[in-house]
């Protein structure tokens, strides 16, 4: 028997393309734009957002029956805060530099609406182990999104990734910096990260036309 | 068999293919075609938007060859001030020109081919005929930019212009933005050392800056434009004479208020170029300039400000320095980005000189606030239409009633 039935798998592909939180269902932009200057705080973002919704889908599920409807937002919360609060000491503890450069962002990762969205959606109506595929795969989709947008940004706008000055150092003029190529400091700033997210998604509308909405 | 068969024969050859709408455009932009309509009554008007760009860009050529003679000519200033005391005699000169043959011509070239070649290929990617929308920004672009604009930069940020300022909303006509403004407004975000500061207006003031860090001996060139100036509170050695006639520094194209006006007038008599807008942008930065002016007279802003020097500049002469002129009349007034209602255009151009006055006075990071106000009202115009048409709608519903009561 393979490990994850063709359902199970599909809960995990299908955010990464055809149901991206980000590029189709548009959700969880705000902290796209404002934490993707860098690659290395993406993918800090990307895991940390992976932790808070896979361990949260699977607490909202165990708790799907116990939670009475009219309170529900406030037990979602209340589940999200905790998480993040969490994540956030995890943070400091071990990665106290990202820790700061992401700064406020880390907490508001409870306003993320991807997060409230699966919560909502699909954890509150199914068990354990597929709301934690669910989790999994939303999270890998939002981080998909976010880790392409921070390379380029990154790349293009400072000319490092990670940190590693892959084309050259700026000041010393080497590498592409000798023929005189300059960063594009355009891409440090938020709304061309709106404009990248928007090329992804004029590409990828452009390769799988069905997903082009109707007027 | 001419050029015009060849094409002609080329353009049947490959029609129906990929290729046909590239093909169709160097035809119907070089000659008329062959194709008449037969039979029936047709309305004939000359006045096609290929007509309509060409017109614009007559309009522009003056600025253009007037902004080469400039690049030589404050690039000579520069080094020997001398040359300052008689403006008439040392600026049309062979010397001169040829700078602005080997610096501004790059920048129309590169300007034009590379907008174009994105036009191309989407009219080949769509489908659809190449829309001569690029003609007009392609002339205004090395226009608004510093002469010693690196060339690499400007095509990234003409293919980033044309993609995500025209393009992606559907090409010409559709815009929201216009996409020459869209393309300075990229470079200076993305490259703000080569854009603004005291270096980059006249042609060489960088490489000398860079030779002296690296131990030359040679003279500094200051290019600092008169706005730069009057941000810190500096004197300005032009005289008004300078200003209008556009003996300054400054972008290629935008400094001789004088045949930006000639420009304005050909535009307005040829009714391209809309009067209103054009009026209204000046009143509006009259009106801001006047403003600050009487806030200086009563004492509230006083020297030890950071506003005093721009604040203090007589409404007047805001009207000459930087871009506004520039902007008022070959900006402001592009018929896709504009207002369309009439009462919409007097609002439109009003706030963009009133705006492009306030940006220019509290922020001195972005002297040249001209682009940004452009921008701005760029986006609001549809509003400012829609509420101008709601208004006559009520107006004219509280007529109907008061016939029918």
């Amino acid at each position: 028997m393979a490990l994850l039935s063709k359902k199970d798998t599909a809960l995990l592909t299908d955010p990464l393309a055809d149901n991206n939180p980000i590029t189709i269902q548009v959700l969880g932009i705000c902290s796209a734009l404002a934490i993707t200057a860098e690659l290395k705080a993406s993918i800090v973002m990307a895991v940390s957002v992976m932790a808070v919704l896979a361990i949260g889908n699977v607490v909202i599920s165990l708790l799907r029956n116990v939670i009475p409807s009219k309170i529900r937002i406030i037990v979602q919360l209340i589940v999200v805060a905790a998480l993040v609060i969490i994540v956030d000491l995890v943070l400091k503890a071990f990665a106290y530099e990202l820790s700061k450069t992401l700064s406020v962002f880390v907490g508001l990762i409870i306003t993320n609406c991807i997060i409230m969205g699966r919560f909502e959606a699909f954890a509150l109506g199914n068990k354990p182990w597929r709301s934690f595929l669910d989790g999994i795969g939303n999270a890998a989709g939002y981080g998909l999104i976010l880790i392409i947008v921070g390379f380029f940004r990154e790349l293009l706008g400072s000319g490092t990734l990670l940190g590693f000055k892959v084309l050259g150092d700026p000041i010393e003029k080497t590498g592409l910096y000798a023929i005189g190529y300059e960063n594009n400091g355009f891409m440090l700033l938020s709304p061309m990260a709106l404009i990248v997210v928007g090329i992804i998604i004029w590409i990828q509308r452009s390769r799988n036309t069905s997903l082009i909405e109707e007027n | 068999m001419g050029l015009k068969e060849n094409l002609h024969n080329l353009k049947e050859k490959y029609k129906g293919t990929k290729m046909a709408p590239a093909f169709n455009a160097i035809h119907t932009f070089l000659y008329l075609p062959n194709e008449v309509t037969h039979g029936g009554t047709h309305i004939k008007a000359a006045d096609d938007l290929k007509r309509t760009m060409n017109t614009v860009i007559l309009a522009l050529v003056p600025c253009l060859i007037f902004g080469m003679f400039n690049a030589g000519y404050q690039h000579y200033a520069a080094i020997d001030g001398s040359l300052r005391a008689d403006v008439l005699a040392n600026f049309f000169t062979f010397d001169n020109l040829w700078i602005g043959i080997i610096k501004v011509l790059p920048l129309v070239i590169i300007s034009y081919g590379v907008g174009l070649l994105v036009e191309f290929i989407f009219a080949v990617i769509k489908g659809h005929e190449v829309e001569e929308g690029y003609l007009v920004t392609g002339m205004l672009v090395p226009l608004i930019v510093p002469v010693d604009t690196p060339l690499w930069m400007l095509a990234v940020a003409v293919v980033f212009g044309v993609i995500i300022g025209k393009e992606v909303f559907g090409g010409t006509g559709m815009n929201i933005l216009n996409p020459a403004l869209t393309i300075r407004a990229f470079l200076f975000f993305a490259y703000p050392t080569w854009m603004s500061g005291d270096k980059v207006w006249v042609q060489g003031a960088v490489e000398r800056a860079n030779e002296i860090a690296a131990g030359s001996s040679a003279d500094a060139i200051s290019g600092e434009t008169i706005l730069g100036s009057y941000a810190q509170n500096q004197e300005v050695i032009y005289s008004t004479f300078d200003k209008f006639m556009g003996f300054i520094p400054g972008s290629v194209g935008e400094t001789s208020t004088f045949l930006i006006l000639l420009g304005a007038g050909f535009l307005i008599f040829t009714k391209i170029g809309s009067w209103r807008i054009i009026l209204s942008t000046f009143i509006g930065a009259a009106v801001m300039g006047l403003i600050f002016n009487q806030v200086v007279a009563a004492d509230i802003i006083t020297e030890s400000s950071k506003f005093y020097g721009l604040m203090n500049t007589v409404w007047w002469e805001h009207l000459m320095i930087g871009g506004l002129a520039f902007g008022a009349v070959y900006m402001a007034t592009d018929p896709v980005t504009a207002s369309q209602t009439n009462k919409g255009k007097w609002i439109y151009g009003f706030l963009i000189g009133f705006i492009s006055i306030m940006i220019r006075v509290f922020n001195p990071a972005y002297p040249e606030g001209v682009f940004l106000a452009i921008l701005l009202m760029n986006v609001f115009a549809p509003t400012i239409d829609h509420y101008v048409v709601q208004g006559n709608v009520t107006n004219r519903l509280k007529r109907a009633k008061v016939k029918t009561a």
